[in-house]
């Protein structure tokens, strides 16, 4: 038995924060079906991304939506709306990332939908909470990225307020509202109850924060300061970050500066000798460290290191990484299909169970391409008008 | 809060650092007894690990963050009397995390194997680096290291830049929260078929996860990710999406019509370009928009943006982040007292039933809790 089996998601959420969550719990076993505006659907699917497209659609659309259904609603159509609610009375968990309020006037707030179904468990993703000034504003990646002070811990300290490549933002949110979603579902097991679940973007940013924010808390509000050289965090010494060599780059984490100066025969290292002062003087032996590997390549200083149990490694790219048996062995990649016969290449769950992988072929759904289906499981009709 | 989710469930969390730790944190914080199985003498080797040297009493501030609302009982795994006490616990306890190194847990009797004979109801959650098996078993499971083989280190930066690793620990962290994912999965199958579960992640393959955007495109296009040459706020996506100096400070500028831009900053040089040069031609654009944006201070911009409903942000630092009525109203700080010393920290990000999640209960001295922990589970 997978791990969610019979557990029904309503998914009326877009772009990527909910989405993803959506997507960890169809893996686990959840049935997840979205519903999305006719003609429309999930603005993802048209998000314009990079210039590489599948069948007109963004592969980042197909990603993030495989094993999927999707239902489409026009939620201020009576008929419509009057179907979903059916639905919600079957579900088990319903989900959205509207902006503050949309739900409410759509009549699928929280209180509403707890007299349709006690036992719900109602999880919304806002951008920053209900209330406060930035309430109405967008709940975007890149912009709460740059409000919440990540921006200042990335890249050396003479470059600009830098983000991460990568929707940290929506992705940490997602597995936020994943956690208390599962968690809320784990209680009801025992009492029944329903619950509201609530994340919001800001939080969960604030949260992935936690170790460094604690410290400025703490710290007398010193504003983290990037080292100028070589910088990969802004509170750990010297040699902490990713150096050049004469021929590909190499990342050093946590180590002994002495060690270091022996095994890569680095004299000037030798100097600082007190550790006290790695993190003081960090620029100082980075400078030394980044002059001193562009003398020989990745390989050759990875050999000595390695072979002395130094937390080294090579710095990649994909072509590089999907050609390492480390990477193979895991057989990361799946192949998911759609209905309308296009084959997508993309990654699957990165949690095993009982040690096995969790995989699925089903690819992300054509708008509504799951409606009969939907009325047909669930029963649902039509109460208002016989078109 | 009272009653939350995840009462009356018991947590064994063999670990150290942050990745399995962090995970403890989450389910503490929604309401399980989470108690850390520390070697005598050191513990998690957390303890001694500090951030701009704070320390809060004989650990580290880093720690007291990472595992307050939790429990320490100290066990010898290789003495007699002490393992015979951990099978004890273990016979009571709901989930056992870990993130020792492969073949490690084995050696000392509490494989997933072993530990199901004694519990078969147990769920065993285990975080290694790279995995089981494959040519980097062995290697150190370090965030840096993880984000440097996996590509990560490409998406951030602008192309001119070296590799820019996250300033975060980000495999940690969210290997940690997918961990929590797994577990209470688990734990709702549990429930209706009273069956345990072996639930696995890797550092790797959470990295790999987290990148599933930018890699599915790879995967289609072959075409490694490049950064913007200037700007940069995310390889795949097109101008104007990154952060701009203003006269006073920066502004993040994310998806958004080029047109639309155009007029809503009357910015005439970006007016040539159509929708779909946004991405071939973005550079160009970015230093068209990045000139223009130099002129005049942040307010300025971000009032003609958002008077359009444009995705744009002021960047702020955390000073004046936490001077901010929108950071205020989260309530998101608490204080914990560790014996004398008052800290400040965050809570957990996920409200319940309109809750906010707060615990004030600091990290425990190591071995603090071998005595209540014995009580509690019979252990003489």
């Amino acid at each position: 038995m997978s791990l969610l089996e019979d557990i029904i998601i309503i998914d009326f959420s877009q772009f990527l924060s909910g989405p993803s969550a959506a997507l960890r719990l169809a893996d686990m076993g959840a049935q997840v079906i979205k519903i999305e505006r006719p003609g429309v659907g999930d603005i993802c699917r048209e998000l314009y991304v990079s210039d590489v497209m599948i069948a007109g659609e963004s592969t980042i659309f197909h990603a993030i939506n495989r094993n999927k259904q999707s239902y489409a609603a026009d939620l201020k159509d009576a008929d419509d709306l009057e179907k979903i609610k059916q639905l919600l009375a079957k579900a088990d968990v319903m989900m959205h990332n509207f902006r503050p309020g949309v739900m409410e006037r759509i009549g699928l707030d929280y209180e509403t939908v707890k007299k349709i179904n006690p036992s719900i468990i109602y999880a919304t993703i806002s951008g920053y909470g209900n209330e406060g000034p930035w309430k109405d504003l967008p709940g975007q990646d890149l912009l709460l990225q740059a409000a919440s002070g990540l921006t200042w811990l990335n890249n050396n300290n003479n470059e600009s307020p830098t983000p991460m490549g990568v929707a940290v933002v929506d992705i940490m949110a997602g597995t936020h509202i994943a956690q208390g979603i599962l968690a809320t579902l784990f209680k009801r097991t025992i009492t029944g109850e329903g619950a509201l679940v609530q994340v919001n973007m800001f939080e969960s940013i604030l949260d992935f924060q936690f170790e460094l924010l604690t410290s400025y808390y703490n710290d007398g509000k010193q504003l983290p300061v990037r080292s100028a050289i070589n910088s990969a965090h802004a509170y750990i010494a010297a040699p902490y970050g990713i150096y050049k060599t004469n021929d590909d780059y190499i990342a050093l984490a946590m180590g002994d500066i002495i060690q270091l100066a022996t095994l890569l025969q680095c004299e000037p290292l030798k100097q600082f000798s007190d550790c006290n002062d790695w993190f003081d003087k960090r620029d100082g032996i980075k400078k030394i460290l980044a002059d001193h590997l562009l003398g020989n390549s990745a390989a050759f200083w990875l050999d000595i290191l390695e072979e002395a149990d130094i937390w080294c490694a090579p710095v990649m790219n994909y072509d590089k990484l999907v050609q390492h048996d480390g990477y193979k062995v895991l057989d990361m990649e799946i192949t998911v299909k759609t209905s309308n016969g296009l084959s997508i290449t993309t990654t699957r769950c990165p949690i095993r169970v009982d040690g096995k992988l969790l995989i699925s072929d089903k690819g992300a759904p054509q708008l509504g391409e799951h409606n009969d289906a939907i009325d047909k499981q669930f029963e649902l009709e039509k109460v208002f008008q016989e078109k | 809060m009272t009653n939350l989710p995840l009462q009356g469930l018991v947590v064994l969390e063999f670990s150290q650092y942050l990745s399995v730790p962090s995970a403890g944190l989450r389910l503490a914080d929604l309401g399980a007894r989470v108690i850390k199985i520390e070697r005598p003498g050191k513990g998690d080797a957390g303890r001694k690990l500090a951030i701009k040297n704070i320390w809060v009493d004989d650990n580290s501030l880093l720690f007291h963050t990472i595992n307050r609302n939790k429990e320490s009982f100290t066990a010898d795994l290789k003495n007699a009397d002490d393992i015979a006490a951990v099978k004890k616990l273990i016979a009571k306890a709901d989930v056992l995390v870990h993130n020792f190194r492969p073949g490690v847990m084995e050696k000392r009797g509490f494989g997933y194997d072993a530990v199901k004979q004694i519990n078969p109801r147990l769920i065993y959650a285990v975080i290694s680096g790279y995995g089981k098996e494959g040519p980097w078993k062995n290697k150190p499971g370090q965030d840096l290291l993880l984000q440097s083989i996996t590509g990560l280190a490409y998406t951030t930066g602008n192309g001119s830049n070296a590799p820019v690793p996250f300033g975060v620990s980000i495999a940690d962290i969210l290997c940690g929260s997918q961990l929590v994912q797994g577990i209470l999965a688990a734990l709702i199958r549990r429930q209706k078929r009273n069956q345990g579960a072996l639930i696995e992640v890797s550092l790797l393959e959470s990295m790999l996860d987290f990148q599933f955007e930018l890699l599915t495109t790879y995967y289609t296009s072959h075409q490694q990710p490049q950064r913007s040459k200037i700007n940069n706020g995310h390889p795949l996506l097109s101008a104007p999406y990154g952060i701009y100096e203003t006269a006073d400070g920066y502004l993040a500028l994310a998806m958004m019509d080029i047109q639309v831009l155009a007029n809503a900053i009357a910015c005439n040089g970006i007016e040539n370009f159509t929708q779909h040069q946004a991405f071939a031609e973005r550079d160009a654009i970015k230093k068209i928009l990045a000139a223009h944006i130099i002129t005049q201070k942040t307010k300025h911009w971000l009032a003609a943006l958002q008077e359009q409903d444009l995705w744009a942000m002021e960047v702020l630092d955390w000073e004046k982040m936490l001077q901010h009525e929108a950071y205020k109203i989260l309530e998101m700080e608490q204080v914990i007292y560790a014996g004398e010393e008052k800290i400040f920290t965050t809570r957990c990000p996920i409200r319940i039933n309109g809750e906010k999640l707060y615990a004030d209960k600091p990290a425990p001295q190591l071995g603090e809790d071998n005595e209540k922990v014995k009580q509690d589970f019979l252990i003489v």
